[in-house]
């Protein structure tokens, strides 16, 4: 066997690069799954378009992740050579595509985040972390826009379409707690000025769902029971079939140049 | 190529249109001038093109399916980058298309429902599977590849809308063949295993490729009417020589053996290839190749799944008007 | 069923600053919002554009083809118009 699961020395700021790298490439991954497939041919520019900036996030994440920890790993290793356990994704963004309402419900509630949280960044002490938020809040501003613009369509279009995205609100609502809690290792990256504390973003982060609801007269759920998990590696079942797909060439051919 | 079903002469309908008004047009063909949405035109002219525009289209959009079957296995995140990227590039090729098609009068939810109800062709080379990594590579070099030279001479096509969607499909796709390229030469220069897998897909590809010219000279009925009209400006057997002989040295290079034993290198430097079985042409063509039903399901689905979100758009856009209306009455 | 006509719309894109908006292509969308994202997603995916405007397609209305003399020719005939109709002599220079 010449390689199996990787081996990461997970300090926090290894850690840390991992969560925020697989998120984006978990929900960039997801997203291609879209393409040939979607409502409408522009919809299908525009879900490629999304899922190309999400790829484009976690390949700088990830090599910066490769080179805080010094060793010989990269990009593709820390993608395709880690198992379940060791992926560090929200729960909200390996949640299966479902419908068009619940893959545009996912993507407003995890942009709606990622805006603030990249924007937040761009303040890190980490000039790499800095740039590379500078340069994915432009993303994720156009990506909280587009999927704004169809949940209002979506809630204030159709009576099914209306029925759709409010189940898709309702089952994906328990996801989104996992955004805004920490661990201590990543609570000592805030105190150094490095991380971003997402609880600090969580008012800003309800008052953008509550505006985009109201208008699309939807509903948020009242319930405040939240589902975690991913961020220490504790998945859904849907991780490891999204992964033994994304991961299957670098499995069946283990070590070779594609 | 992407409209070879094109096999049937269009009946003129000339004879009840004015002739001094045909014979107009055909001297603005001739003079190289090209044909805008509301020029006059022969209602024959208008029917080719407008299938083979939309076959066209279609192509591209079914054309997405083989290689959107490796966007989420590609073997690194550079390879998953540039395999969306492309793919995503397909559709808007198609949405390019269908636009240009739309200039001559049909909606593209009439073209696109023709299609879905298998009244309207694309190309025979989307019926065929994708098994390995190394059909992407391939599809990229000689599915690409080919399309670049059917493409080119239609940037200069007679109607102004179709060239002017074909130079921007060019443009775009000057990537295309490099990326599937950059594949295969990858692939041969690493393990047997590799070596292998890129032989393997140029032997189910090659012979494919080679059809979706379309039909001999010989036997394509539709040719002359599309050259006078300078829709068409090479023959199919032109266009596929043509190709064979851009071919032949790139498969050399990457060490892979083209799997046609009696191809022969003639006086003049051309390759010439053996008999094509164009029974199998045929039996693809009218729905019998290896993919011809997942492909269609795999649209309709999307069409259909899709429904429901059209509605909520096209809903959603009638209530806000009906509101700006109220707020200005007001 | 036939499927309903989703609205079509123009796209016109200034490349860069100080340029004009040109006519890029078409798209469809249900409402000028959808328009306007869709043609960020379409037309300029590869930086081509620092400003769009979307048109419902409706809304353009076109000179006939076949009033072309009547419309066009009449401004063959004014060659004063060019600057090349008045002579300057040669030793004045550019002007």
């Amino acid at each position: 066997m010449v390689v199996a699961n990787i081996q990461v020395s997970e300090t926090p700021l290894v850690i840390y690069a991992l969560r925020r790298a697989d998120d984006a490439l978990i929900l960039g991954h997801r997203l291609s799954e879209w393409c040939g497939h979607a409502p409408m041919l522009e919809e299908d520019m525009a879900l490629s378009n999304i899922a190309l900036d999400l790829i484009g996030q976690a390949r700088e994440l990830y090599t910066f992740a490769a080179k805080v920890e010094g060793r010989d790993n990269d990009e593709d290793k820390l993608a395709y050579l880690r198992d379940v356990r060791q992926y560090r994704n929200l729960l909200l963004v390996e949640q299966p595509n479902g419908d068009f309402a619940q893959t545009l419900v996912r993507q407003f509630f995890y942009s709606a985040f990622a805006d603030l949280y990249w924007r937040a960044m761009m303040n890190s002490r980490d000039a790499t972390l800095a740039a590379i938020a500078a340069k994915s809040e432009k993303e994720s501003a156009y990506h909280l826009r587009h999927a704004s613009e169809w949940i209002i369509r979506l809630g204030d279009g159709t009576e099914e379409s209306h029925r759709r995205a409010q189940a898709a609100i309702d089952n994906l609502w328990a996801f989104t707690g996992e955004m805004f809690a920490v661990d201590d290792g990543e609570r000592a990256l805030i105190h150094r000025g490095i991380a971003v504390d997402p609880a600090s973003l969580r008012g800003r982060w309800l008052a953008t769902l509550s505006e985009v609801t109201r208008e699309a007269t939807l509903a948020l759920p009242q319930n405040d029971w939240m589902q975690q998990g991913g961020r220490s590696g504790r998945h859904s079942e849907h991780l490891g079939h999204l992964l033994s797909e994304l991961q299957s060439m670098q499995r069946t051919f283990p070590g070779l140049i594609w | 190529m992407y409209t070879q079903a094109l096999n049937t002469a269009e009946t003129a309908d000339r004879d009840l249109e004015d002739a001094g008004k045909a014979a107009q047009f055909q001297a603005r063909i001739d003079a190289e001038e090209r044909i805008e949405p509301n020029d006059w035109m022969p209602a024959a002219y208008r029917k080719t093109l407008t299938r083979q525009i939309s076959q066209h289209a279609h192509s591209e959009i079914v054309g997405m399916l083989p290689e959107g079957n490796w966007i989420t296995r590609a073997p690194t995140l550079r390879r998953k980058a540039a395999l969306l990227a492309k793919v995503q590039d397909e559709c808007g090729h198609g949405l390019y298309l269908y636009a240009a098609a739309e200039t001559l009068g049909s909606s593209r939810e009439e073209l696109v429902d023709a299609m879905l109800a298998g009244k309207a062709k694309y190309s025979s080379i989307f019926n065929y599977p994708t098994l390995t990594w190394a059909d992407i590579g391939t599809i990229g070099w000689l599915v690409d590849g080919a399309a670049i030279m059917n493409q080119i001479p239609l940037c200069r096509c007679s109607y102004g809308p179709y060239a002017r969607a074909m130079i921007r499909v060019c443009k775009e796709e000057s990537f295309h063949q490099r990326q599937g390229y950059e594949i295969m030469v990858t692939l041969c220069r690493g393990s047997e295993e590799q070596k292998a897998m890129a032989q393997d897909a140029l032997n189910r590809w090659w012979w494919p490729v080679l059809m979706m010219f379309g039909p001999p000279d010989a036997t394509s009925q539709h040719s002359d009417t599309s050259t006078k009209w300078k829709i068409k400006r090479f023959s199919n057997d032109e266009l596929r020589q043509k190709f064979v002989d851009a071919t032949v040295p790139q498969a050399q290079y990457l060490g892979l053996t083209i799997p046609d034993p009696g191809m022969t290198q003639d006086a003049d430097g051309h390759w010439r290839h053996s008999e094509i079985d164009w029974t199998e042409f045929k039996q693809v063509l009218t729905g019998n190749g290896p993919c011809n039903r997942d492909r269609m399901a795999a649209r309709r689905k999307a069409h259909e799944e899709g429904a429901w979100v059209r509605e909520a758009a096209a809903s959603y856009a009638a209530k806000r008007a009906q509101r700006q209306t109220a707020q200005a009455a007001e | 069923m036939a499927t309903p006509n989703t609205p079509l719309w123009e796209v016109f894109i200034r490349s860069r600053n100080g340029l004009a908006h040109k006519h890029v292509g078409s798209l469809h969308a249900s409402d000028a919002i959808m328009a306007l994202q869709a043609a960020r997603d379409i037309y300029t995916r590869r930086g081509e554009g620092l400003s769009i405007w979307v048109v419902p397609s409706s809304a353009i209305t076109a000179s006939d083809p076949a009033e072309k003399g009547m419309m066009f020719e009449p401004a063959e005939s004014k060659i004063y118009r060019h600057p090349t109709f008045y002579e300057v002599p040669d030793e004045v220079g550019h002007m």
